[in-house]
């Protein structure tokens, strides 16, 4: 009957259309469900002045973010100084030099590293990361550490970014045109001269937009890091100093929040600070990397 | 320029490095993996995944974790199927019912990136707060509302990515025969099928290996969850929880914990791969 059909139809696309606003509200209650439980504390105390204090102490009504900011910065850089040139230059290797036959083995690998989950990337840096720090990268630097430090949580987030950044590279160097290659190879350019001062030249607001979903990526991390860095509230000085990344703040307090004023609504605060950040760097990207696929479409 | 010979000699670095870099990166799964199996393979049993923790079993005593399995796979499977039955008629509607190129669908695909990117430590931190607000404690209810919310995400642009590679005269033919929208959808589902189960297995690899946000909602428990509203054990926090006893026992079952994980995180890898090449044989 056409017209059962039609009110099949109309019922399908009005219950889609709702489950697709109910889903993108989500945005909308994170961000005021976070915002009014940080309220109490903005009455308490100015913005910079909680980014800024170095003290945290919230039995004394002390909450200052910067070493926990401090902590998540300096980890996501050292995570960043490792994968950046591996995986820059494994997608050069992959889309400019590798066999299809190299490509269809390595990619797959990769989105299995993907899909391992946190937790056991965390057990592998303590089973592994934390005691090669503590007894062979710390004494060649004269330094003593149990290994939990900003250096071990660096390297597991190093690890756990590769496959974001690969993916998203690889991609965004397969819309360079062949024919820029084809025109700076015949000039007689080696492949790296071409690498170098053609395809990364052109590919570089695509590979900043993978690099900044990477950092977004490294700084909601939790579980991993929390892991591994051994959670002191102490501006880190040193890679071989453990930090207190901000996942791990709420992670770690979650359970005695309640019982001492203003600490859960400092909590929700970080929150706050994470969620406005990554979704800043998410949107940003996402918006070089559309228009980067919009061009190549076109 | 230098000369030809230093050039040539430093392509040769260059692919050297290279290279390198590549083994590097593949190799830290094999790494990962390999210090899995070797620390956890000598304390699998079969006692690990049968039973559950029996008095002192953080001590070091009997039992198993029969209680994490069991909670992350209730959990994980409700939260898969509820974001499965939300994601794919979204992803349907963004692509059948309106335009592509329109305002709503562009928007909103954004969004779903968007939301794809923020950690899971902020959904489960919203997620407990709601909970508090309304006075329910941590439950499995909890961390399944917050886990679909997480996959969403991913189901949507999963099955985004699906419909796309199916070329837009489908759509037309089927239309022209004087098929509704509605039909249209039913076709294209029926064209994607093996692909929207790698949508559904990626998600439950999230859902099943996520810690952040199941710490905050859904607690932890020795029993069975039996329950919507009692809280339940899940494998992650099992394996995190095991990890920081002092107790070297407790922490042999943590890395054979970790292997059990990591065993059901293959199973659903390689499962996802026959299911894409069968798609790619499915293609138009």
């Amino acid at each position: 009957m056409l017209r059962t059909r039609l009110i099949k139809n109309a019922i399908a696309k009005q219950s889609s259309f709702v489950l697709l606003l109910i889903s993108l509200s989500v945005v909308i209650i994170i961000g005021i469900g976070l915002t009014f439980k940080s309220i109490p504390l903005f009455e308490s105390f100015n913005i910079w002045d909680l980014l800024t204090n170095h003290v945290w102490a919230p039995m004394k009504g002390s909450f200052g973010f910067l070493p926990f900011i401090m902590g998540t910065l300096s980890v996501t850089l050292v995570a960043l100084l490792i994968s950046c040139p591996l995986c820059i230059l494994s997608s050069i290797y992959l889309t400019e030099y590798a066999s299809n036959a190299l490509k269809n083995m390595v990619l797959p690998l990769i989105n299995v590293l993907a899909a391992i989950p946190p937790v056991l990337y965390g057990v592998w840096g303590v089973l592994f990361i934390v005691p090669a720090i503590q007894s062979y990268i710390a004494p060649l630097f004269g330094v003593s550490t149990s290994g939990y430090t900003i250096l071990a949580g660096g390297i597991v987030l190093s690890v756990m970014i590769f496959p974001i950044m690969i993916s998203i590279m690889v991609e965004v160097l397969k819309t360079i045109p062949a024919e820029l290659k084809a025109a700076s190879l015949s000039l007689g350019a080696t492949k790296w001269e071409t690498a170098q001062k053609v395809i990364l030249r052109k590919a570089k607001p695509g590979i900043i937009a993978a690099i900044v979903l990477a950092i977004s990526r490294a700084f909601g991390e939790t579980i991993a890091v929390l892991m591994v860095c051994g959670n002191v509230s102490k501006i880190p000085t040193s890679i071989f100093d453990a930090g207190y990344p901000i996942p791990a703040l709420i992670a770690n307090n979650f359970g005695e929040m309640m019982s001492i004023p203003l600490y859960d609504s400092a909590l929700m605060f970080s929150a706050l600070l994470l969620f406005v950040i990554i979704f800043g760097f998410n949107l940003i990207s996402r918006i070089i990397l559309n228009r980067l696929e919009g061009k190549h479409n076109g | 320029m230098d000369n030809l010979k230093t050039r040539l000699f430093k392509e040769k670095v260059a692919k050297g490095f290279m290279q390198l870099s590549g083994m590097l990166v593949t190799g830290s799964l094999f790494f990962i993996i390999g210090t899995i199996l070797y620390k956890g393979l000598p304390y699998l049993s079969w006692e690990m995944i049968t039973q559950l923790p029996k008095g002192g079993f953080y001590m070091g005593k009997e039992g198993g974790i029969l209680n994490a399995i069991l909670g992350s796979l209730y959990l994980a499977g409700v939260a898969t199927v509820l974001a499965t039955i939300i994601g794919v008629p979204i992803a349907l509607f963004l692509n059948i019912y309106i335009k592509t190129s329109s305002k709503l669908a562009q928007y909103s695909k954004l969004m779903f990136d968007i939301l794809y990117g923020i950690p899971s430590i902020v959904y489960g931190a919203v997620g407990f707060t709601i909970m508090v607000y309304f006075g329910i404690r941590a439950s499995l209810l909890g961390g399944i509302i917050t886990i679909t919310l997480l996959t969403i995400p991913i189901v949507v642009r999963t099955v985004d990515e699906l419909i796309r590679t199916v070329p837009n005269d489908l759509k037309h033919v089927t239309l022209s025969l004087g098929a509704t929208n509605w039909e249209v959808a039913k076709v294209f589902i029926l064209h994607i099928k093996p692909g929207i189960f790698t949508a559904i297995l990626l998600a439950f690899g999230r859902a099943i290996g996520d810690v952040a946000g199941v710490l905050l909602t859904t607690g932890f428990s020795d029993n069975l969850p039996r329950y919507i509203d009692e809280p339940a054990a899940t494998l992650p926090l099992a394996i995190f929880f095991q990890l920081s006893s002092p107790i070297p026992e407790v922490q042999g079952r943590a890395y054979a914990s970790a292997l059990i994980l990591t065993f059901i995180i293959l199973i659903i890898v390689i499962c996802t791969h026959i299911l894409s090449s069968k798609q790619n044989k499915h293609k138009l």
